[in-house]
């Protein structure tokens, strides 16, 4: 489903990644774990289409589709969610509204049609209500005056309503307290574990993966992966930590 | 009498289209005068012409214990100015929230004086620009604090958004106070869209052209939120944007 072949990319002409190799078949959920400072966020953003983030060697594909070729949204409509590990604030413009203007682009672009204000009211309140959020929140201007829990809560309330192929989620479990945790958790699984449907899970912990239980788990050192394995990896980076499992 | 034609030398004419104007001066040479009765209250929005060059010059007096607010959209094609000279009486309110929103050679300007003459008098004066192209928009705001008005509390706040390296914004706020107590905060910022909010929006599926228009709405909505009827203006904004966006 993504097929990420040696890899490299530089930001501000400075190299980040370097060959990473990675393949996530449908149906299945990856782990990437990694110090500070190895290229997770930046692997993240370069999937995503992140401009100044340059992609010097290598290639992405997504469902068969050179996936770099495509504009920001329109692998947003190809089904390419990013879950933001710091997730930006929009004064003056509500989440409804955002949410709305979001997902009727998407359709859009697929040839579907639109949701009325009705409809997609209706749907942000179920999802809203399904990771345990006040639906009053969507009214509220994009991310403004939210802690960092809700932040990220309101990341997986937009995969809800967005229901993308694919999902690459940037240290969603920061910020997290251990209820939060398990509600993102079960919401990761609710709306992503399904056989036509990939994730690809950032972290520095060894915890939501025990919600979510990955089917592999892989290092990323230095800009490549240096490692992959399963659950028993993360358990095992938990307790060594990083310098080890390099070793 | 008609009043003598202004020149770029007076300072409240220093960015105006006086060839624009030329043609109309006769009609718009006298400010209209509004007066808020003490204790009234006056809520106007007001709506563009549509005509290319629309100037609104008014005289607003505020009496005791008086509110008024002004909500108004200056988006003329070639010239828009809304002139406003506000005198506060004592206790008495004046809200401003304006937007000159502008695209091509036009030129849109919000031009205030705002006479604080009595005892604890409160203004506040919101303005945002949105310039695309070779558009001029203009702030020109004075607040005068009359001796004796003390307890003033005056706020100017002043944003420009330029999406268009040959778009202008002028923004000048500017104090003249005779009281010792008194509050008049004032801030002014020119800029452009954060490229993160941009980003933000088109990962979640909106093309560039939609995820732009939708962060000018946001930053020129919420002048319009404490409106009674917000609707008409809201809508005339959103219009105005879409043709600045183009």
């Amino acid at each position: 489903m993504l097929e990420i072949t040696n890899l490299h990319a530089t930001v501000a002409d400075k190299p980040i990644l370097n060959g990473v190799s990675l393949n996530v078949p449908a149906g299945e959920v990856h782990a990437i774990m990694g110090p500070n400072g190895s290229g997770k966020s930046t692997l993240a953003y370069v999937l995503a289409g992140r401009p100044g983030y340059e992609v010097s060697e290598g290639g992405a594909a997504f469902d068969g589709h050179d996936l770099l070729a495509m504009e920001p949204h329109e692998r947003a409509a190809a089904g390419l969610f990013l879950g933001f590990q710091y997730p930006v604030e929009i004064p003056g413009i509500s989440y409804l509204q955002f949410l709305r203007e979001s997902l009727n682009s998407q359709r859009r672009a697929r040839g579907e049609a639109e949701l009325s204000a009705g409809e997609f009211i209706k749907l942000a309140r179920e999802q809203a209500q399904l990771l345990d959020m006040d639906a009053e929140m969507l009214k509220r201007p994009v991310n403004v005056g939210f802690s960092g829990g809700e932040k990220k809560r309101a990341e997986m309330v937009q995969m809800g309503i967005l229901a993308p192929k694919f999902a690459i989620l940037d240290e969603t479990d920061s910020g997290l307290d251990i209820d939060a945790l398990r509600i993102v958790g079960d919401g990761i699984n609710r709306i992503m574990r399904a056989p036509d449907k990939g994730v690809l899970l950032i972290t520095h912990y060894e915890r939501l993966l025990e919600h979510v239980r990955p089917d592999r788990v892989h290092v990323l050192q230095a800009g490549r992966i240096t490692r992959s394995g399963d659950i028993d990896l993360a358990r095992e980076l938990e307790s060594t930590g990083y310098a080890e499992a390099a070793a | 009498m008609t009043a003598p034609f202004p020149t770029h030398k007076q300072e409240e004419w220093r960015y105006a289209d006086l060839d624009a104007l030329k043609p109309v001066w006769e009609q718009f040479a006298e400010p209209m005068t509004l007066t808020v009765g003490p204790g009234e209250r006056l809520e106007e929005i007001w709506l563009p012409s549509g005509d290319d060059v629309q100037l609104r010059r008014v005289r607003l007096a505020i009496g005791e214990a008086a509110k008024a607010r002004i909500f108004t959209l200056n988006t003329a094609a070639v010239y828009g100015r809304i002139e406003l000279e506000v005198s506060l009486k004592e206790g008495a309110e004046f809200e401003l929230y304006g937007a000159n929103i502008g695209t091509g050679l036009s030129t849109n300007e919000i031009i205030t004086n705002v006479k604080h003459i009595g005892v604890g008098g409160r203004s506040r004066q919101v303005v945002r620009s949105v310039l695309n192209g070779k558009a001029v928009g203009s702030y020109l705001g004075k607040v005068e604090v009359a001796r004796g008005a003390q307890k003033t509390d005056a706020e100017q706040s002043v944003k420009a958004m330029l999406l268009d390296r040959g778009a202008t914004a002028n923004c000048k706020p500017e104090l003249e106070i005779y009281a010792d107590d008194v509050k008049c905060a004032h801030g002014a910022s020119v800029g452009e869209l954060d490229a993160m909010q941009l980003f933000y929006a088109e990962s979640r599926g909106m093309d560039p052209a939609t995820a732009r228009a939708l962060l000018l709405e946001g930053f020129v909505m919420g002048l319009w939120e404490t409106a009674t009827e917000p609707d008409a203006i809201a809508e005339a904004a959103r219009e105005a944007l879409r043709r600045a966006v183009g």
